[in-house]
Protein backbone atom coordinates (compact mmCIF):
# COMPACT_ATOMS: atom_id res chain seq x y z
CA UNK A 1 0.00 0.00 0.00
CA UNK A 2 1.23 3.59 -0.60
CA UNK A 3 2.39 4.96 2.23
CA UNK A 4 1.25 8.68 3.58
CA UNK A 5 -0.12 11.62 1.80
CA UNK A 6 -0.24 11.42 -2.00
CA UNK A 7 2.15 14.25 -3.39
CA UNK A 8 4.75 14.01 -1.16
CA UNK A 9 5.10 10.36 -2.56
CA UNK A 10 6.16 11.18 -5.74
CA UNK A 11 6.24 8.26 -8.43
CA UNK A 12 9.42 9.71 -9.81
CA UNK A 13 11.79 10.21 -6.51
CA UNK A 14 14.18 12.97 -7.06
CA UNK A 15 12.35 14.56 -9.20
CA UNK A 16 10.98 18.03 -8.13
CA UNK A 17 7.16 18.26 -7.97
CA UNK A 18 5.81 19.35 -11.62
CA UNK A 19 3.65 21.62 -9.90
CA UNK A 20 3.49 23.04 -6.39
CA UNK A 21 0.95 25.53 -5.29
CA UNK A 22 0.64 27.38 -1.98
CA UNK A 23 -2.07 29.98 -0.58
CA UNK A 24 -3.50 30.37 -4.07
CA UNK A 25 -6.10 33.21 -4.33
CA UNK A 26 -8.06 34.48 -7.24
CA UNK A 27 -10.82 36.78 -7.32
CA UNK A 28 -12.32 37.69 -10.43
CA UNK A 29 -14.47 40.92 -8.97
CA UNK A 30 -15.93 40.48 -5.61
CA UNK A 31 -16.20 36.94 -6.34
CA UNK A 32 -13.75 34.44 -4.98
CA UNK A 33 -12.97 31.56 -7.55
CA UNK A 34 -10.17 30.48 -5.49
CA UNK A 35 -9.56 30.87 -1.89
CA UNK A 36 -6.40 29.77 -0.32
CA UNK A 37 -5.41 26.63 -2.19
CA UNK A 38 -2.92 24.14 -1.70
CA UNK A 39 -1.65 21.41 -3.99
CA UNK A 40 0.77 19.48 -4.96
CA UNK A 41 1.61 17.47 -8.59
CA UNK A 42 3.93 15.01 -7.95
CA UNK A 43 6.96 14.08 -10.76
CA UNK A 44 5.55 11.49 -13.14
CA UNK A 45 1.58 10.73 -11.31
CA UNK A 46 -1.30 11.79 -12.99
CA UNK A 47 -3.48 14.01 -10.61
CA UNK A 48 -7.28 14.69 -10.85
CA UNK A 49 -8.66 17.29 -9.33
CA UNK A 50 -12.63 16.73 -8.82
CA UNK A 51 -15.24 18.91 -8.15
CA UNK A 52 -18.26 20.28 -8.69
CA UNK A 53 -18.83 23.16 -11.45
CA UNK A 54 -17.88 26.51 -10.44
CA UNK A 55 -15.29 24.83 -7.55
CA UNK A 56 -12.34 27.00 -9.11
CA UNK A 57 -10.69 23.96 -11.38
CA UNK A 58 -9.94 25.86 -14.81
CA UNK A 59 -9.28 28.85 -12.92
CA UNK A 60 -6.17 26.84 -11.21
CA UNK A 61 -5.17 25.04 -13.98
CA UNK A 62 -5.08 28.18 -16.39
CA UNK A 63 -3.11 30.26 -13.39
CA UNK A 64 -0.43 26.79 -13.89
CA UNK A 65 -0.85 27.45 -17.44
CA UNK A 66 0.11 31.49 -17.61
CA UNK A 67 -3.44 32.60 -18.64
CA UNK A 68 -4.22 34.21 -15.45
CA UNK A 69 -1.57 36.21 -12.20
CA UNK A 70 -2.71 34.67 -8.61
CA UNK A 71 -4.06 37.48 -6.74
CA UNK A 72 -2.13 36.09 -3.46
CA UNK A 73 0.02 32.55 -3.13
CA UNK A 74 2.57 30.95 -5.35
CA UNK A 75 2.16 28.56 -7.98
CA UNK A 76 5.17 26.72 -9.75
CA UNK A 77 4.86 24.90 -12.27
CA UNK A 78 8.10 22.34 -13.54
CA UNK A 79 9.80 25.00 -10.97
CA UNK A 80 9.05 27.81 -13.32
CA UNK A 81 6.28 30.87 -12.08
CA UNK A 82 4.02 30.87 -15.37
CA UNK A 83 3.96 34.26 -15.46
CA UNK A 84 7.58 35.47 -15.29
CA UNK A 85 8.79 32.29 -16.76
CA UNK A 86 6.10 31.52 -19.48
CA UNK A 87 8.64 31.45 -22.28
CA UNK A 88 11.01 29.09 -20.97
CA UNK A 89 7.89 27.49 -19.92
CA UNK A 90 5.63 26.96 -22.72
CA UNK A 91 7.62 24.14 -24.95
CA UNK A 92 7.89 22.31 -22.07
CA UNK A 93 3.78 21.56 -21.20
CA UNK A 94 0.97 20.36 -23.23
CA UNK A 95 -2.64 22.14 -22.93
CA UNK A 96 -5.60 20.69 -23.98
CA UNK A 97 -8.71 23.60 -22.96
CA UNK A 98 -11.85 22.74 -22.10
CA UNK A 99 -13.20 23.52 -25.64
CA UNK A 100 -11.95 25.37 -28.97
CA UNK A 101 -8.72 26.49 -29.57
CA UNK A 102 -8.67 25.43 -33.42
CA UNK A 103 -9.13 26.88 -36.81
CA UNK A 104 -13.01 25.91 -37.66
CA UNK A 105 -11.45 25.63 -41.10
CA UNK A 106 -8.26 23.44 -40.34
CA UNK A 107 -8.73 19.95 -41.21
CA UNK A 108 -7.90 17.55 -38.22
CA UNK A 109 -4.36 16.26 -39.53
CA UNK A 110 -3.77 19.72 -40.82
CA UNK A 111 -3.78 20.99 -37.28
CA UNK A 112 -1.74 18.40 -35.26
CA UNK A 113 0.70 18.68 -38.06
CA UNK A 114 0.59 22.12 -37.38
CA UNK A 115 0.79 21.88 -33.67
CA UNK A 116 4.08 19.40 -34.15
CA UNK A 117 6.07 21.62 -36.37
CA UNK A 118 6.15 24.12 -33.29
CA UNK A 119 8.21 21.47 -31.44
CA UNK A 120 11.88 20.20 -31.46
CA UNK A 121 11.13 16.37 -31.43
CA UNK A 122 7.30 16.24 -31.79
CA UNK A 123 5.56 12.66 -31.74
CA UNK A 124 5.09 10.85 -34.85
CA UNK A 125 1.74 12.35 -36.11
CA UNK A 126 0.18 9.26 -38.08
CA UNK A 127 0.61 7.44 -35.06
CA UNK A 128 -1.10 9.69 -32.98
CA UNK A 129 -4.01 10.56 -35.32
CA UNK A 130 -4.09 6.40 -34.91
CA UNK A 131 -3.99 6.27 -30.95
CA UNK A 132 -6.81 8.26 -30.66
CA UNK A 133 -9.12 7.12 -33.64
CA UNK A 134 -8.82 9.84 -35.55
CA UNK A 135 -7.05 8.67 -38.38
CA UNK A 136 -10.66 8.27 -40.35
CA UNK A 137 -11.22 12.42 -40.66
CA UNK A 138 -8.00 13.50 -40.84
CA UNK A 139 -9.18 15.62 -43.43
CA UNK A 140 -12.03 16.63 -41.67
CA UNK A 141 -12.19 20.16 -41.03
CA UNK A 142 -12.41 21.08 -37.52
CA UNK A 143 -16.15 22.45 -37.09
CA UNK A 144 -17.36 18.71 -39.21
CA UNK A 145 -15.76 16.93 -36.26
CA UNK A 146 -17.91 15.36 -33.69
CA UNK A 147 -17.73 16.55 -30.33
CA UNK A 148 -15.88 13.47 -29.39
CA UNK A 149 -13.48 14.11 -31.95
CA UNK A 150 -12.69 17.70 -31.37
CA UNK A 151 -12.31 16.76 -27.89
CA UNK A 152 -9.70 13.91 -29.15
CA UNK A 153 -7.77 16.34 -31.65
CA UNK A 154 -7.24 18.37 -28.69
CA UNK A 155 -5.92 16.12 -26.71
CA UNK A 156 -3.64 15.11 -29.39
CA UNK A 157 -2.35 18.73 -29.65
CA UNK A 158 -1.61 18.70 -26.20
CA UNK A 159 0.40 15.46 -26.35
CA UNK A 160 2.41 16.07 -29.45
CA UNK A 161 4.96 18.25 -28.50
CA UNK A 162 6.44 15.26 -25.88
CA UNK A 163 5.97 17.62 -23.39
CA UNK A 164 7.06 17.02 -19.55
CA UNK A 165 3.66 18.09 -18.09
CA UNK A 166 0.19 18.02 -19.59
CA UNK A 167 -2.91 20.24 -18.28
CA UNK A 168 -6.23 18.38 -19.67
CA UNK A 169 -9.38 20.14 -18.88
CA UNK A 170 -12.19 17.73 -18.75
CA UNK A 171 -10.63 15.80 -21.36
CA UNK A 172 -13.79 13.15 -21.67
CA UNK A 173 -16.18 15.88 -21.19
CA UNK A 174 -19.22 14.50 -23.71
CA UNK A 175 -17.25 11.22 -25.21
CA UNK A 176 -19.10 8.27 -25.68
CA UNK A 177 -17.70 5.02 -23.66
CA UNK A 178 -15.24 4.07 -26.81
CA UNK A 179 -13.55 7.39 -26.60
CA UNK A 180 -13.49 7.80 -23.33
CA UNK A 181 -11.49 4.43 -22.92
CA UNK A 182 -8.79 5.71 -25.60
CA UNK A 183 -8.28 8.66 -23.81
CA UNK A 184 -7.54 6.60 -20.30
CA UNK A 185 -5.33 4.29 -22.27
CA UNK A 186 -2.94 7.28 -23.93
CA UNK A 187 -2.88 8.93 -19.99
CA UNK A 188 -2.09 5.56 -19.02
CA UNK A 189 0.59 5.52 -21.84
CA UNK A 190 1.60 9.04 -20.85
CA UNK A 191 2.42 8.03 -16.93
CA UNK A 192 3.89 5.00 -18.41
CA UNK A 193 6.60 7.17 -20.13
CA UNK A 194 7.17 9.07 -17.29
CA UNK A 195 5.20 12.50 -17.94
CA UNK A 196 3.17 14.69 -15.45
CA UNK A 197 -0.52 14.94 -15.79
CA UNK A 198 -2.69 17.33 -14.48
CA UNK A 199 -6.89 16.27 -15.32
CA UNK A 200 -9.84 18.03 -14.10
CA UNK A 201 -13.09 15.92 -14.00
CA UNK A 202 -16.20 15.44 -13.01
CA UNK A 203 -16.51 11.90 -13.11
CA UNK A 204 -15.51 9.76 -10.24
CA UNK A 205 -14.82 6.52 -12.05
CA UNK A 206 -11.98 8.81 -14.17
CA UNK A 207 -10.11 9.77 -11.14
CA UNK A 208 -10.09 6.16 -9.94
CA UNK A 209 -9.19 4.52 -12.82
CA UNK A 210 -6.34 7.23 -13.87
CA UNK A 211 -5.40 8.98 -10.95
CA UNK A 212 -2.16 8.47 -8.34
CA UNK A 213 -3.64 11.14 -6.63
CA UNK A 214 -7.00 12.91 -6.36
CA UNK A 215 -7.51 16.59 -5.07
CA UNK A 216 -10.88 17.48 -4.27
CA UNK A 217 -11.85 20.75 -4.47
CA UNK A 218 -14.66 22.95 -3.72
CA UNK A 219 -15.40 26.50 -3.13
CA UNK A 220 -11.71 27.26 -4.58
CA UNK A 221 -10.08 24.84 -1.90
CA UNK A 222 -8.72 21.77 -1.23
CA UNK A 223 -10.44 19.73 0.64
CA UNK A 224 -9.03 16.23 0.65
CA UNK A 225 -5.89 14.88 -1.51
CA UNK A 226 -4.82 11.42 -1.36
CA UNK A 227 -5.00 8.15 -3.35
CA UNK A 228 -8.01 6.75 -4.15
CA UNK A 229 -7.68 4.16 -2.25
CA UNK A 230 -6.92 6.42 0.41
CA UNK A 231 -9.89 9.11 -0.13
CA UNK A 232 -12.36 5.59 -0.05
CA UNK A 233 -10.49 4.59 3.36
CA UNK A 234 -10.66 7.30 5.40
CA UNK A 235 -13.76 9.08 6.49
CA UNK A 236 -16.45 6.84 6.01
CA UNK A 237 -16.53 3.22 7.37
CA UNK A 238 -16.63 0.10 4.88
CA UNK A 239 -18.44 -3.17 4.81
CA UNK A 240 -17.87 -6.63 4.38
CA UNK A 241 -20.99 -8.84 3.49
CA UNK A 242 -20.65 -12.82 3.52
CA UNK A 243 -23.15 -15.76 3.53
CA UNK A 244 -22.66 -18.64 5.12
CA UNK A 245 -25.64 -20.95 7.14
CA UNK A 246 -28.20 -19.36 8.87
CA UNK A 247 -27.91 -18.25 13.05
CA UNK A 248 -24.24 -18.18 13.24
CA UNK A 249 -23.47 -17.00 16.47
CA UNK A 250 -21.57 -13.19 16.07
CA UNK A 251 -20.79 -12.86 19.55
CA UNK A 252 -17.73 -14.75 18.81
CA UNK A 253 -16.66 -12.81 15.74
CA UNK A 254 -17.26 -9.81 17.41
CA UNK A 255 -14.81 -10.83 19.65
CA UNK A 256 -11.77 -11.51 17.32
CA UNK A 257 -12.44 -8.24 15.35
CA UNK A 258 -11.49 -4.77 16.40
CA UNK A 259 -13.73 -3.08 18.69
CA UNK A 260 -15.32 -0.66 16.81
CA UNK A 261 -16.50 -3.09 14.35
CA UNK A 262 -19.90 -4.37 14.37
CA UNK A 263 -21.51 -7.52 12.48
CA UNK A 264 -25.00 -8.29 11.88
CA UNK A 265 -27.52 -10.94 10.43
CA UNK A 266 -29.09 -8.82 7.94
CA UNK A 267 -31.34 -11.44 6.45
CA UNK A 268 -31.11 -15.20 7.01
CA UNK A 269 -27.90 -16.61 6.18
CA UNK A 270 -26.38 -12.78 5.03
CA UNK A 271 -24.03 -11.29 7.49
CA UNK A 272 -22.58 -8.01 7.44
CA UNK A 273 -19.70 -6.47 8.98
CA UNK A 274 -18.91 -3.05 9.47
CA UNK A 275 -15.46 -1.20 10.67
CA UNK A 276 -12.47 -0.07 8.99
CA UNK A 277 -12.15 -3.53 6.56
CA UNK A 278 -8.46 -3.88 5.59
CA UNK A 279 -6.67 -7.16 4.95
CA UNK A 280 -6.34 -7.76 8.43
CA UNK A 281 -10.11 -7.78 9.11
CA UNK A 282 -10.63 -9.93 5.90
CA UNK A 283 -8.26 -12.31 7.49
CA UNK A 284 -9.94 -12.53 11.14
CA UNK A 285 -13.35 -13.46 8.97
CA UNK A 286 -12.06 -15.81 7.05
CA UNK A 287 -10.49 -17.92 10.02
CA UNK A 288 -13.71 -17.54 11.93
CA UNK A 289 -15.04 -18.62 9.67
CA UNK A 290 -12.78 -21.66 9.38
CA UNK A 291 -13.42 -21.82 13.53
CA UNK A 292 -17.09 -23.00 12.65
CA UNK A 293 -16.98 -24.89 9.45
CA UNK A 294 -18.79 -22.39 7.67
CA UNK A 295 -17.94 -21.99 4.07
CA UNK A 296 -18.71 -18.23 3.07
CA UNK A 297 -19.70 -17.43 0.09
CA UNK A 298 -20.22 -14.65 -1.96
CA UNK A 299 -17.90 -12.76 0.29
CA UNK A 300 -17.38 -8.91 -0.77
CA UNK A 301 -15.78 -5.78 0.08
CA UNK A 302 -18.21 -3.12 -0.34
CA UNK A 303 -16.00 0.09 -0.82
CA UNK A 304 -17.08 3.47 -0.41
CA UNK A 305 -16.53 4.73 -4.16
CA UNK A 306 -15.11 8.19 -4.54
CA UNK A 307 -18.82 9.27 -5.11
CA UNK A 308 -19.44 8.28 -1.60
CA UNK A 309 -16.76 10.37 -0.20
CA UNK A 310 -17.64 13.33 -2.48
CA UNK A 311 -20.58 13.78 -1.25
CA UNK A 312 -20.16 12.98 2.37
CA UNK A 313 -17.27 16.25 1.91
CA UNK A 314 -19.13 18.70 -0.32
CA UNK A 315 -22.51 17.32 0.54
CA UNK A 316 -23.44 17.77 -3.01
CA UNK A 317 -23.84 15.90 -6.60
CA UNK A 318 -20.65 15.88 -8.74
CA UNK A 319 -22.59 15.64 -12.02
CA UNK A 320 -23.89 18.69 -12.81
CA UNK B 1 -16.63 -4.66 -23.68
CA UNK B 2 -13.13 -2.46 -24.82
CA UNK B 3 -11.87 -3.74 -27.83
CA UNK B 4 -12.07 -0.01 -28.67
CA UNK B 5 -10.07 -0.61 -32.55
CA UNK B 6 -8.04 2.41 -31.60
CA UNK B 7 -6.10 1.50 -29.08
CA UNK B 8 -4.61 -2.02 -29.20
CA UNK B 9 -2.47 -1.16 -32.37
CA UNK B 10 -0.33 -1.60 -29.62
CA UNK B 11 1.42 1.14 -27.31
CA UNK B 12 5.25 1.50 -28.36
CA UNK B 13 6.82 2.36 -24.54
CA UNK B 14 8.83 5.78 -25.07
CA UNK B 15 6.73 7.11 -27.64
CA UNK B 16 5.66 10.09 -24.93
CA UNK B 17 9.03 9.98 -23.39
CA UNK B 18 9.59 13.91 -22.37
CA UNK B 19 11.62 15.27 -25.01
CA UNK B 20 10.28 19.17 -25.23
CA UNK B 21 11.59 21.87 -27.05
CA UNK B 22 10.61 24.68 -29.21
CA UNK B 23 11.13 24.72 -32.82
CA UNK B 24 13.44 27.24 -34.49
CA UNK B 25 11.53 30.34 -34.76
CA UNK B 26 11.84 30.39 -38.62
CA UNK B 27 9.94 27.69 -39.01
CA UNK B 28 7.54 28.57 -36.82
CA UNK B 29 6.66 31.52 -37.90
CA UNK B 30 6.53 30.26 -41.79
CA UNK B 31 4.15 27.16 -40.16
CA UNK B 32 1.76 29.66 -39.00
CA UNK B 33 1.99 32.10 -41.74
CA UNK B 34 1.35 28.98 -44.57
CA UNK B 35 -1.69 28.04 -41.97
CA UNK B 36 -3.29 31.66 -41.51
CA UNK B 37 -2.96 32.32 -45.38
CA UNK B 38 -4.29 28.72 -45.74
CA UNK B 39 -7.82 29.58 -43.82
CA UNK B 40 -8.10 32.58 -45.65
CA UNK B 41 -7.75 30.81 -48.74
CA UNK B 42 -10.11 28.50 -48.81
CA UNK B 43 -12.64 30.57 -46.70
CA UNK B 44 -15.23 31.52 -49.15
CA UNK B 45 -16.73 34.82 -47.70
CA UNK B 46 -13.28 35.79 -46.99
CA UNK B 47 -12.64 34.98 -51.18
CA UNK B 48 -15.48 37.28 -52.10
CA UNK B 49 -14.17 40.14 -49.96
CA UNK B 50 -10.80 39.70 -51.29
CA UNK B 51 -10.39 38.81 -54.56
CA UNK B 52 -14.00 38.63 -56.37
CA UNK B 53 -16.11 42.35 -55.31
CA UNK B 54 -12.31 44.04 -55.68
CA UNK B 55 -11.71 42.22 -59.06
CA UNK B 56 -15.92 43.05 -60.16
CA UNK B 57 -15.60 46.67 -59.45
CA UNK B 58 -12.20 46.92 -61.42
CA UNK B 59 -13.97 45.23 -64.51
CA UNK B 60 -17.37 46.62 -64.02
CA UNK B 61 -16.55 50.41 -63.46
CA UNK B 62 -13.92 49.52 -65.91
CA UNK B 63 -16.18 48.83 -68.83
CA UNK B 64 -19.43 50.75 -68.26
CA UNK B 65 -19.36 54.27 -67.78
CA UNK B 66 -21.62 54.78 -64.40
CA UNK B 67 -19.55 56.91 -62.60
CA UNK B 68 -17.73 59.86 -63.79
CA UNK B 69 -14.16 59.04 -63.12
CA UNK B 70 -12.50 62.60 -64.47
CA UNK B 71 -10.59 63.17 -67.35
CA UNK B 72 -8.55 60.14 -69.25
CA UNK B 73 -9.36 56.53 -68.53
CA UNK B 74 -11.57 54.81 -66.34
CA UNK B 75 -8.88 52.41 -65.87
CA UNK B 76 -6.69 54.55 -65.17
CA UNK B 77 -8.59 56.24 -62.11
CA UNK B 78 -9.71 53.22 -61.19
CA UNK B 79 -6.75 50.67 -60.70
CA UNK B 80 -5.35 52.92 -57.85
CA UNK B 81 -8.36 52.81 -55.89
CA UNK B 82 -9.20 49.61 -56.48
CA UNK B 83 -5.65 48.44 -55.29
CA UNK B 84 -5.98 50.49 -51.99
CA UNK B 85 -9.57 48.27 -51.87
CA UNK B 86 -7.75 45.37 -51.98
CA UNK B 87 -5.50 46.14 -49.15
CA UNK B 88 -8.62 47.31 -47.20
CA UNK B 89 -10.00 43.93 -47.81
CA UNK B 90 -7.51 42.25 -46.27
CA UNK B 91 -5.29 44.02 -43.50
CA UNK B 92 -8.51 45.42 -42.30
CA UNK B 93 -11.60 43.65 -43.07
CA UNK B 94 -10.27 40.10 -43.56
CA UNK B 95 -8.06 40.41 -40.79
CA UNK B 96 -10.38 41.33 -38.15
CA UNK B 97 -12.94 39.02 -39.20
CA UNK B 98 -10.99 35.92 -38.80
CA UNK B 99 -8.68 37.47 -35.76
CA UNK B 100 -12.40 38.26 -34.25
CA UNK B 101 -13.25 34.40 -35.11
CA UNK B 102 -9.94 33.37 -33.52
CA UNK B 103 -10.22 35.12 -30.51
CA UNK B 104 -13.26 33.36 -30.03
CA UNK B 105 -13.13 29.95 -30.85
CA UNK B 106 -10.17 29.84 -28.17
CA UNK B 107 -7.41 29.32 -30.84
CA UNK B 108 -5.51 32.70 -29.63
CA UNK B 109 -5.58 31.11 -26.49
CA UNK B 110 -4.07 27.95 -27.50
CA UNK B 111 -1.48 29.26 -29.18
CA UNK B 112 -0.29 31.48 -26.15
CA UNK B 113 0.46 28.54 -24.56
CA UNK B 114 2.15 27.15 -27.44
CA UNK B 115 5.94 27.48 -27.83
CA UNK B 116 5.13 30.72 -30.40
CA UNK B 117 5.54 33.66 -28.86
CA UNK B 118 3.22 36.37 -29.46
CA UNK B 119 5.24 38.78 -31.23
CA UNK B 120 5.51 35.79 -33.68
CA UNK B 121 2.53 34.86 -33.98
CA UNK B 122 1.63 38.85 -35.03
CA UNK B 123 4.64 38.53 -37.49
CA UNK B 124 2.90 35.30 -39.10
CA UNK B 125 0.06 37.09 -39.22
CA UNK B 126 1.12 40.07 -40.96
CA UNK B 127 3.23 37.62 -43.18
CA UNK B 128 0.12 35.97 -44.16
CA UNK B 129 -1.58 39.46 -44.94
CA UNK B 130 1.26 40.70 -46.89
CA UNK B 131 1.11 37.26 -49.53
CA UNK B 132 -2.60 37.60 -50.22
CA UNK B 133 -2.33 41.33 -50.64
CA UNK B 134 0.51 40.49 -53.62
CA UNK B 135 -1.47 37.63 -54.68
CA UNK B 136 -4.10 40.13 -54.98
CA UNK B 137 -1.91 42.85 -56.52
CA UNK B 138 -0.56 40.23 -59.18
CA UNK B 139 -4.09 39.32 -60.09
CA UNK B 140 -5.62 43.36 -60.15
CA UNK B 141 -2.68 44.42 -61.96
CA UNK B 142 -3.13 41.48 -64.62
CA UNK B 143 -6.98 42.17 -65.19
CA UNK B 144 -5.77 45.96 -65.31
CA UNK B 145 -3.05 46.15 -68.35
CA UNK B 146 -6.04 43.54 -69.64
CA UNK B 147 -8.32 46.41 -69.63
CA UNK B 148 -5.63 48.68 -70.65
CA UNK B 149 -4.20 50.57 -67.81
CA UNK B 150 -1.37 52.25 -68.84
CA UNK B 151 0.54 53.06 -64.77
CA UNK B 152 3.08 55.86 -64.27
CA UNK B 153 5.42 56.61 -61.43
CA UNK B 154 7.92 54.46 -59.25
CA UNK B 155 7.22 51.04 -57.92
CA UNK B 156 8.76 51.83 -54.46
CA UNK B 157 6.50 54.53 -54.03
CA UNK B 158 4.00 52.20 -54.52
CA UNK B 159 5.10 49.36 -52.22
CA UNK B 160 5.82 52.35 -49.63
CA UNK B 161 2.36 53.03 -49.54
CA UNK B 162 0.46 49.84 -49.61
CA UNK B 163 2.74 48.61 -46.75
CA UNK B 164 1.94 51.72 -44.63
CA UNK B 165 -1.60 51.20 -45.67
CA UNK B 166 -1.32 47.98 -44.36
CA UNK B 167 0.28 48.73 -41.10
CA UNK B 168 -2.55 51.36 -40.79
CA UNK B 169 -5.62 48.71 -41.73
CA UNK B 170 -3.64 46.11 -39.69
CA UNK B 171 -4.09 48.45 -36.01
CA UNK B 172 -7.63 48.88 -36.91
CA UNK B 173 -8.24 45.31 -37.78
CA UNK B 174 -6.71 44.09 -34.77
CA UNK B 175 -8.22 46.86 -32.35
CA UNK B 176 -11.67 46.07 -33.38
CA UNK B 177 -11.28 42.14 -33.30
CA UNK B 178 -9.45 42.25 -29.79
CA UNK B 179 -12.26 44.44 -28.27
CA UNK B 180 -15.37 43.60 -29.80
CA UNK B 181 -17.24 40.19 -29.99
CA UNK B 182 -16.72 38.23 -32.89
CA UNK B 183 -20.53 38.51 -34.20
CA UNK B 184 -19.88 42.54 -33.63
CA UNK B 185 -16.33 42.69 -35.62
CA UNK B 186 -18.10 40.64 -38.58
CA UNK B 187 -20.90 42.96 -38.96
CA UNK B 188 -19.04 46.46 -38.49
CA UNK B 189 -15.42 45.67 -40.21
CA UNK B 190 -18.08 44.65 -43.17
CA UNK B 191 -19.76 47.96 -42.96
CA UNK B 192 -17.04 49.76 -42.62
CA UNK B 193 -15.40 48.21 -45.70
CA UNK B 194 -18.84 49.25 -47.24
CA UNK B 195 -18.68 53.01 -46.01
CA UNK B 196 -14.93 53.42 -46.80
CA UNK B 197 -15.66 51.90 -50.65
CA UNK B 198 -18.26 54.25 -51.30
CA UNK B 199 -16.30 57.30 -49.33
CA UNK B 200 -13.02 56.59 -49.53
CA UNK B 201 -12.19 57.63 -53.62
CA UNK B 202 -12.13 54.34 -53.97
CA UNK B 203 -14.32 54.13 -57.27
CA UNK B 204 -16.02 57.95 -56.68
CA UNK B 205 -13.83 60.53 -56.64
CA UNK B 206 -13.46 62.69 -53.69
CA UNK B 207 -14.52 65.93 -55.20
CA UNK B 208 -18.13 64.97 -56.08
CA UNK B 209 -18.78 65.39 -52.30
CA UNK B 210 -19.03 68.46 -50.56
CA UNK B 211 -16.30 70.52 -49.63
CA UNK B 212 -17.20 70.22 -45.77
CA UNK B 213 -17.24 66.81 -46.18
CA UNK B 214 -14.41 66.27 -48.65
CA UNK B 215 -11.55 67.72 -45.83
CA UNK B 216 -12.88 64.83 -43.28
CA UNK B 217 -13.55 62.22 -45.68
CA UNK B 218 -9.63 63.30 -47.40
CA UNK B 219 -8.51 62.15 -43.85
CA UNK B 220 -9.49 58.68 -43.55
CA UNK B 221 -6.63 55.51 -44.57
CA UNK B 222 -8.30 54.74 -47.44
CA UNK B 223 -8.63 58.12 -49.39
CA UNK B 224 -5.10 58.88 -48.41
CA UNK B 225 -4.19 55.58 -50.12
CA UNK B 226 -6.52 55.80 -52.99
CA UNK B 227 -5.43 59.49 -53.59
CA UNK B 228 -1.64 58.94 -53.21
CA UNK B 229 -1.88 55.26 -55.00
CA UNK B 230 -3.52 57.85 -57.66
CA UNK B 231 -0.93 60.73 -57.68
CA UNK B 232 1.54 57.98 -58.10
CA UNK B 233 -0.15 55.56 -60.60
CA UNK B 234 -2.21 57.81 -62.84
CA UNK B 235 -0.33 61.07 -62.40
CA UNK B 236 3.34 60.26 -62.07
CA UNK B 237 4.07 62.22 -58.64
CA UNK B 238 7.06 61.30 -56.87
CA UNK B 239 6.42 60.46 -53.36
CA UNK B 240 3.23 61.30 -52.05
CA UNK B 241 3.63 63.09 -48.27
CA UNK B 242 0.99 64.32 -47.51
CA UNK B 243 -0.87 60.84 -47.45
CA UNK B 244 2.30 59.34 -46.39
CA UNK B 245 1.87 61.50 -43.31
CA UNK B 246 -1.82 60.77 -43.37
CA UNK B 247 -1.47 56.77 -43.09
CA UNK B 248 1.78 57.04 -41.15
CA UNK B 249 -0.61 58.54 -38.12
CA UNK B 250 -3.23 56.08 -38.50
CA UNK B 251 -0.63 53.19 -38.25
CA UNK B 252 0.77 54.27 -35.21
CA UNK B 253 -2.57 55.07 -33.37
CA UNK B 254 -3.80 52.00 -34.75
CA UNK B 255 -0.96 49.65 -33.69
CA UNK B 256 -0.63 51.57 -30.50
CA UNK B 257 -4.16 51.33 -29.35
CA UNK B 258 -4.60 47.18 -30.67
CA UNK B 259 -0.94 47.01 -28.57
CA UNK B 260 -3.06 48.20 -25.55
CA UNK B 261 -6.88 47.32 -25.90
CA UNK B 262 -5.99 44.09 -27.51
CA UNK B 263 -7.76 41.03 -25.39
CA UNK B 264 -6.72 37.70 -26.00
CA UNK B 265 -9.32 35.47 -24.78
Amino acid sequence: MRSASSGDTPRAPGRPPAVEITGLVKRYGSKTAVDGLDLRVGAGSVTAVLGPNGAGKTTTVEICEGYRRPDAGTVRVLGLDPVADAAALRPRIGVMLQSGGVYAGARAEEMLRHTASLHAHPVDVDLLMDRLGLGSCGRTSYRRLSGGQQQRLALAMAVVGRPELVFLDEPTAGLDPQARHATWDLVRELRADGVSTVLTTHFMDEAEQLADDVAIIDGGRVIAQGSPEELCAGGAENTLRFTGRPGLDLGTLLKALPADSAAAELTPGTYRVSGKVDPQLLATVASWCAQHGVMPNAIAVERHTLEDVFLELTGKELRS
Amino acid sequence: MTATGTTDRGATPGTFAPRPGAAPLGRMIRAQALLETKMLLRNGEQLLLTVVIPTLLLVLFSAVDIVDTGAGKAVDFLTPGILALAVLSTAFTGQAIATGFERRYGVLKRLAASPLPRWALMTAKTCSVLVTEILQVVLLTVIAFALGWSPHGNPLSVVLLLVLGTAAFSGLGLLMAGTLKAEATLAAANLVFLLLLVGGGVIVPLDKFPDAAQSVLGLLPISALSDGLRDVLQHGAGLPWGDLGVLAVWAVLGLGAAAKFFRWE
